[in-house]
C-alpha cells in the first residue's frame, strides 16, 4: 500500500494531532506514505467564497503535483475539506471540457499539467476499503472494550460525491470501531453537520448544531471524528455549548486514527492523545481499565 | 456574464420543491429559506438576495446539492451569492465576506494557510476592536497545547500562489 499524502493546512497546525496518529497508524499498517511536494492549500470553504474557478485552480494544482511526483498512487486525504475540493476539482474537470481548458491554462503559467489524475481518496475510505476490518481486528492488541464511541462522519466525507458510504445514512466506521473492541454507539447524528466555518462567522447559529449532537452523544465515552474541522468544532466549544443548553454535555473527542492507533497498541504519545482539547478523566480511567 | 445572470442560468429548473428548505440544518436561523431564495433568483429580485443573511448561513454540508431532484448545484449556488457578497463589499455581510477573503489572502501569500496569521487579517479588516474577544477562549486553549501562534502578517514568501491568482482574475476579467 503506497500513498501520497496530502496532509493540508490544519493537520500542520491545529489538527497536527490527525496528522501524526495517521502517520503513525499507517505506519504500524505496513503502509508507505509519500508527502506531496509542494502542496498548496485546497482552499477549505473560503475559496469557493471568493471564486468557484479559484477553488477548483487550488485543487486541480495539487493534483498535478499528485501526478507528477507518482502517477500511480491514490492520494491520501485525512481532511474532508481537502478531500472535498480536490475531488471536485477532478470530477468537474472530467465532466465539463470548458472547465478542463481554463484549469490547464491557469496550471500552464506554472508548467504543471494535469493528463490523467491519480484517485483522490479519504482516510476513512483507505482504512474501510484497502486496509479493511479483518486487519484491524488481527492487529488489536489492546481491545477496547467498553469503550462506547459515536462515530462522526460531518459532511463532506459523504457529501455531493457518495463514494465509498451511504451519504445520509453512512456506516462505513462501524467494522472499524467494532475491530477494534469498542463499542459503537447507535445515533442518528452520524453525517449531520457541525456548523463548520459558521463557527467563526455566525458563532450563534454554528452553536445550535454542535448542541444537537452532544445532547444525542449523551451515554456514548467519546465521538470519533475523521475532519479537522468537525473535530474542532466538537471539541472546543463544550463549555459554551453546555451553558446554552443548560446541562453538562462534555465528552472525548478523538479522531479516528487516535481511536484505532490504541487498539493496536501505540501509545497516547504516539497518538498525541494530550494535543486534544476534550479528554475527560473518565475516558482516560477507561483507557486505562483496558491497557490492564 | 454577469454573476447574477449565471446564476440564473445554472437554477432554471428549479421546481420549488422545497427539498433545500427541508434538509438545511441552518434553514430556521433564515431570512429567506433556501426554496424562496432561489426563486428570488430566478425573479431577478437581486437586491432582496443580496440583503438576506440566508446565503451567508450556509454551512456547506451538501445535502441540498445531494437530494435537489433537478440535480441542481445549490451549495455552489450559495457560495456564489458569497462571492457576490465579497465583491461587492455589502456592508452587513462583511463579518463573512472578511473572513473568507482574509483566508484567501493568507493562501495567497505562502501557498498554505497560516492560522494566526489568517485571523490577523481578519481582525484588521473588521476594525472591531471586541471581535478578536470571541476568539480568545478557542484561541488560548490552541496556544496552550502549542497548536497555534499569534503570527504578524507577513509579505508574499516561499510557496506563494500570486501566478496562480492572477491566472484566476484574468480569465474572470474576460468572461466579465
Amino acid at each position: 500500500m503506497n500513498y501520497t499524502y496530502y496532509p493540508g493546512c490544519s493537520l500542520s497546525a491545529s489538527a497536527m494531532e490527525y496528522d501524526a496518529s495517521t502517520r503513525a497508524l499507517m505506519a504500524s499498517l505496513g503502509a508507505s506514505l509519500t508527502d506531496m511536494d509542494d502542496w498548496n492549500c485546497c482552499g477549505a470553504t473560503a475559496a469557493s467564497a471568493k471564486s468557484a474557478l479559484l477553488s477548483l485552480a487550488l485543487g486541480a494544482r495539487n493534483l498535478a503535483l499528485a501526478e507528477k511526483m507518482a502517477p500511480g498512487s491514490d492520494i491520501l486525504v485525512p481532511c474532508s475539506a481537502c478531500y472535498l475540493n480536490l475531488k471536485k476539482a477532478a470530477m468537474e474537470r472530467r465532466n465539463d471540457p470548458e472547465v478542463a481548458r481554463k484549469l490547464d491554462d491557469i496550471l500552464a503559467q506554472e508548467s504543471l499539467t494535469i493528463t490523467k489524475p491519480p484517485e483522490v481518496r479519504h482516510l476513512l475510505d483507505i482504512l474501510v476499503n484497502d486496509v479493511t476490518a479483518p486487519t484491524i481486528k488481527a492487529k488489536t492488541t489492546r481491545p477496547l472494550k467498553g469503550l462506547k464511541i459515536a462515530p462522526y462522519y460531518g459532511c463532506q466525507c459523504l457529501r455531493p460525491y457518495p463514494v465509498f458510504d451511504d451519504p445520509e445514512d453512512p456506516v462505513s466506521m462501524e467494522g472499524l470501531l467494532e475491530a477494534c473492541g469498542a463499542t459503537v454507539f447507535k445515533w442518528d447524528m452520524g453525517a449531520s453537520c457541525c456548523g463548520a466555518s459558521n463557527m467563526s462567522t455566525k458563532p450563534d447559529s454554528a452553536r445550535k448544531l454542535v448542541q444537537k449532537i452532544l445532547m444525542q452523544a449523551r451515554g456514548a465515552d467519546a465521538i470519533v471524528t475523521v475532519c479537522p474541522m468537525c473535530q474542532l468544532n466538537l471539541e472546543g466549544f463544550q463549555r459554551q455549548v453546555s451553558h446554552d443548553a443548560g446541562s453538562d454535555l462534555s465528552i472525548s473527542i478523538l479522531y479516528l486514527p487516535q481511536v484505532i492507533g490504541l487498539a493496536l497498541g501505540l501509545t497516547e504519545s504516539d497518538v498525541k492523545l494530550d494535543k486534544n482539547l476534550a479528554v475527560t478523566r473518565k475516558f482516560k480511567e477507561k483507557l486505562l481499565a483496558v491497557s490492564c | 456574464m454577469d454573476e447574477m445572470v449565471e446564476l440564473k442560468k445554472a437554477l432554471g429548473t428549479c421546481i420549488q420543491c422545497g427539498t433545500c428548505t427541508g434538509s438545511c440544518p441552518n434553514a430556521d436561523e433564515m431570512d429567506l429559506v433556501p426554496r424562496k431564495l432561489w426563486r428570488m433568483v430566478l425573479m431577478d429580485r437581486t437586491d432582496s438576495i443580496l440583503d438576506s443573511r440566508t446565503f451567508t448561513l450556509c454551512s456547506s454540508c451538501y445535502m441540498c446539492t445531494l437530494r435537489c431532484p433537478r440535480g441542481l448545484p445549490l451549495t455552489d449556488a450559495m457560495a456564489a451569492l458569497k462571492a457576490v457578497a465579497l465583491k461587492r463589499d455589502i456592508k452587513k455581510h462583511r463579518q463573512s465576506t472578511r473572513f473568507y477573503a482574509s483566508f484567501m489572502e493568507s493562501v495567497r501569500r505562502h501557498g498554505r494557510v497560516r492560522e494566526g496569521e489568517f485571523m490577523g487579517l481578519y481582525f484588521l479588516s473588521m476594525k472591531n476592536p471586541l471581535l478578536p474577544l470571541r476568539f480568545v477562549s478557542l484561541g488560548l486553549k490552541l496556544m496552550g497545547k502549542n497548536k497555534v501562534a499569534i503570527e504578524l502578517p507577513a509579505k508574499a514568501g516561499h510557496g506563494n500562489l500570486t501566478v496562480l491568482f492572477k491566472a484566476v482574475a484574468e480569465i474572470e476579467e474576460e468572461e466579465a
